[in-house]
């Protein structure tokens, strides 16, 4: 996210201290100007004072900038104590003398004027202040209180003037916090005096419901941010979350990624969802949809990626229990810190505290896969919802993170809202899952409405949600349509008795086919046996001839040899 | 305010603290005038009404920015009245007499006609 402090020209021109509050040094470009003074105005509790310590712990801690603290509201004891929250250990760096805070304490009832006055005596303290740790950060927190306590304004307000100059001649990088005034900036007009860069804080309640923001009203010689940028403070501290101006200049990618449904990832041409894509899960109420958003999950944490859940409506426990029930442990993966939750009910934060929330844990976390369940949660102004929708799917695109969002439709679709309809236009991949009614019975199936940049089967695929998880059935079509549930089953067993039918009808001519191949194969033998037979007669016939052939011969010699007859 | 003579105005006033104790520091800066004029009028003020009934100390936070720091000073020149109680900051060159006085708790020597004396 450091996009903004790459840019060399404008650090070349001014130079920049960053602040470490993460987002507004985003903003910025590189953080506040070095050396001079910035004002930061906002109404009471608005977290002013927690800004600038944040600003001097940094400095302190991190870049070898010791800091200065003039508090004119709360002493240094409950400064220490209030910011302590934040963990920042204000003791700690007094004692190593990397930041001081000295507290001014102005009350008038004290005080009487009597003639002509200055302020050096706060010029004295904030130069002592500076040179006894070498101060190069200072944060007057709230100057204003003078005015309360001084008669003299003439005197103060050039006194004020004298002090940013003196300010920007120490070459001290300054945070100068002023309350919120009616119809100008600050209520005594500070920013008349510091012009360099004023940033205004807001807290704004609508709904009941509490938002911080933030906004770059003028930074000289500088670009920056100019929209409300919602924050949030926190034990983490502060985080501002920067609204992305990448637009759509995301990387894309080739890779899919599977939906952990495999008869879906079929139903995909790339088997999967592109990786970094926005998918939309929509249904009415009980079609499965955190059950497939379950899957998608499971099959990331399986291949060893970082998911974030981001339950709105369930409790993350009673997540785990229920897709339990179909055969997914996502308990192992929790354990692993593969998966994580991030429980909350839309209506405790406003959306910016949500959005601020998730862009956080997705800078710590690194997830490849979010998903967010479900986002009709989020209820409110269409124009708003569909803002922060859009801010999510940014967000998570340009990380080329893969999310899923499921959204609760009515059950006839045509009583979808106009936000819904807004929302689909953000998605690559719309899966609508169906509630089909017929023959008095309520089945579920599921169609790729649509998935850019892949083609995929136009098939209503009827599932069935099993122990073993989400299953997907063939569709029969009958000449009503789409068959479904119990029809569904009658019609795969009519097609299975015409399968056996068939099946027995061939056996059986089988059988018959071979019975007379036995029948003919016995004739064949019987055949020939006859015909040995008769040869062998033949053989024995003409033997006999033979010998009685030679008889007659041999009669015949014994005979005229007997008569004496001369040959 | 307190009328029309020639004298100087912290001779007419009186106090009516004949048995207090005061204990006063005056802040200053280096030797500006403001800072000249401060110390010439509260030493003055010491003399001619507290009669020895005082401890005085003028410090120069050039000097010693840590007593700045310390008696929570912001204006210069600043007159501090530690006792008798209660504390009170008295900001300014002194030249305003009446607030001086209101300051430390005198009352001026001259009342308005028909005042009250202590």
């Amino acid at each position: 996210m450091n996009h903004g402090s790459q840019s060399p020209g404008s650090s070349k021109l001014l130079p920049k201290s960053l602040t470490g509050i993460s987002g507004l040094d985003d903003i910025t470009a590189g953080g506040l100007p070095t050396g001079r003074p910035t004002l930061l105005c906002g109404a009471a509790g608005c977290g002013k004072t927690l800004f600038g310590m944040t600003f001097l712990v940094d400095g302190a801690v991190r870049r070898d900038e010791p800091g200065v603290f003039v508090s004119f509201e709360e002493t240094a004891p409950d400064l220490a104590v209030n910011v302590a929250s934040l963990g920042y250990e204000v003791d700690k760096l007094i004692d190593e003398k990397k930041l001081v805070i000295d507290h001014v304490r102005v009350d008038r009832s004290e005080i009487e004027e009597a003639g002509e006055y200055d302020l050096e005596g706060l010029f004295v303290r904030l130069g002592y202040a500076i040179d006894s740790i070498g101060a190069k950060r200072i944060v007057l927190d709230t100057l204003e209180t003078l005015f309360a306590g001084l008669d003299n304004v003439a005197v103060l307000r050039s006194e004020l003037r004298r002090l940013f100059e003196w300010i920007k001649q120490k070459g001290i990088t300054a945070i100068v916090t002023a309350e919120r005034g009616e119809g100008q900036l600050t209520r005594h007009g500070l920013e008349e005096y510091v012009s360099d860069c004023v940033i205004l804080l807001e807290n704004r309640v609508e709904d009941q419901i509490t938002t911080r923001r933030l906004r770059v009203v003028k930074y000289r010689g500088s670009a920056h941010g100019t929209n409300e940028y919602p924050f949030l403070i926190d034990d983490h501290g502060i985080t501002v979350l920067p609204i992305t101006s990448a637009g759509l200049s995301y990387d894309v990618s080739e890779e899919p990624v599977p939906t952990g449904v495999e008869d879906l990832d079929a139903m995909l041409s790339i088997g999967g969802y592109y990786r970094g894509s926005s998918v939309l899960i929509s249904g009415s109420a009980g079609t499965g949809k955190t059950i497939f958003s379950a899957h998608f999950a499971n099959a990331a944490c399986a291949r060893g990626e970082h998911c974030l859940y981001v339950a709105l409506e369930e409790s993350p426990s009673q997540i785990v229990r229920n897709v339990r029930s179909v055969g997914l442990d996502l308990q192992h993966h929790i354990d692993a810190d593969l998966l994580r939750f991030e429980a909350a009910r839309p209506s405790f934060y406003g959306f910016e505290m949500h959005l601020t929330r998730l862009h956080r844990i997705v800078e710590t976390f690194k997830p490849t896969i979010v998903v967010i369940d479900p986002i009709s949660a989020f209820r409110g102004p269409a124009e708003e919802v569909h803002s922060t929708l859009l801010r999510v799917v940014d967000m998570l695109k340009a990380r080329g993170i893969t999310a899923v969002f499921t959204s609760l439709t009515p059950a006839d679709e045509r009583l979808m809202s106009d936000a819904d309809r807004g929302v689909s236009s953000l998605m690559d991949t719309w899966i609508s899952l169906l509630d089909i009614e017929s023959s008095g019975e309520r089945n579920r199936g599921l169609y790729v409405l649509k998935s850019r940049g892949m083609s995929n089967s136009n098939q209503i695929r009827e599932y069935r949600l099993t122990s073993n998880g989400v299953q997907l059935s063939d569709m029969y079509m009958g000449p009503d349509g789409m068959l479904t549930g119990s029809a569904r089953i009658a019609q795969e067993w009519r097609a299975r008795t015409l399968e056996t039918q068939r099946q027995r009808e061939i056996a059986c001519r089988r059988r018959k086919l071979e019975r007379k191949r036995l029948v003919l194969e016995g004739q064949i033998a019987e055949l020939q046996a006859t015909l040995a037979m008769q040869e062998a007669e033949i053989d024995d016939l003409s033997e006999a001839e033979r010998l009685d052939a030679e008889l007659v011969n041999h009669d015949r010699q014994v005979m005229a040899r007997s008569r004496g007859v001369d040959e | 305010m307190t009328g029309n003579s020639q004298t100087p105005w912290w001779e007419e006033a009186d106090g009516d603290h004949s048995g207090t104790h005061f204990v006063l520091r005056l802040y200053v800066t280096g030797s500006t005038p403001r800072s000249t004029r401060a110390v010439e009028i509260i030493r003055r003020v010491c003399e001619e009404r507290l009669n020895g009934r005082y401890d005085l100390e003028v410090i120069d936070i050039y000097q010693n920015p840590q007593a700045a720091r310390d008696a929570q000073i912001i204006a210069a020149p600043t007159l501090v009245k530690i006792l008798p109680e209660p504390l009170r900051r008295i900001i300014g060159d002194l030249s305003n007499s009446d607030r001086v006085l209101a300051g430390l708790n005198l009352v001026p020597a001259t009342s308005p006609p028909g005042g009250t004396q202590g």
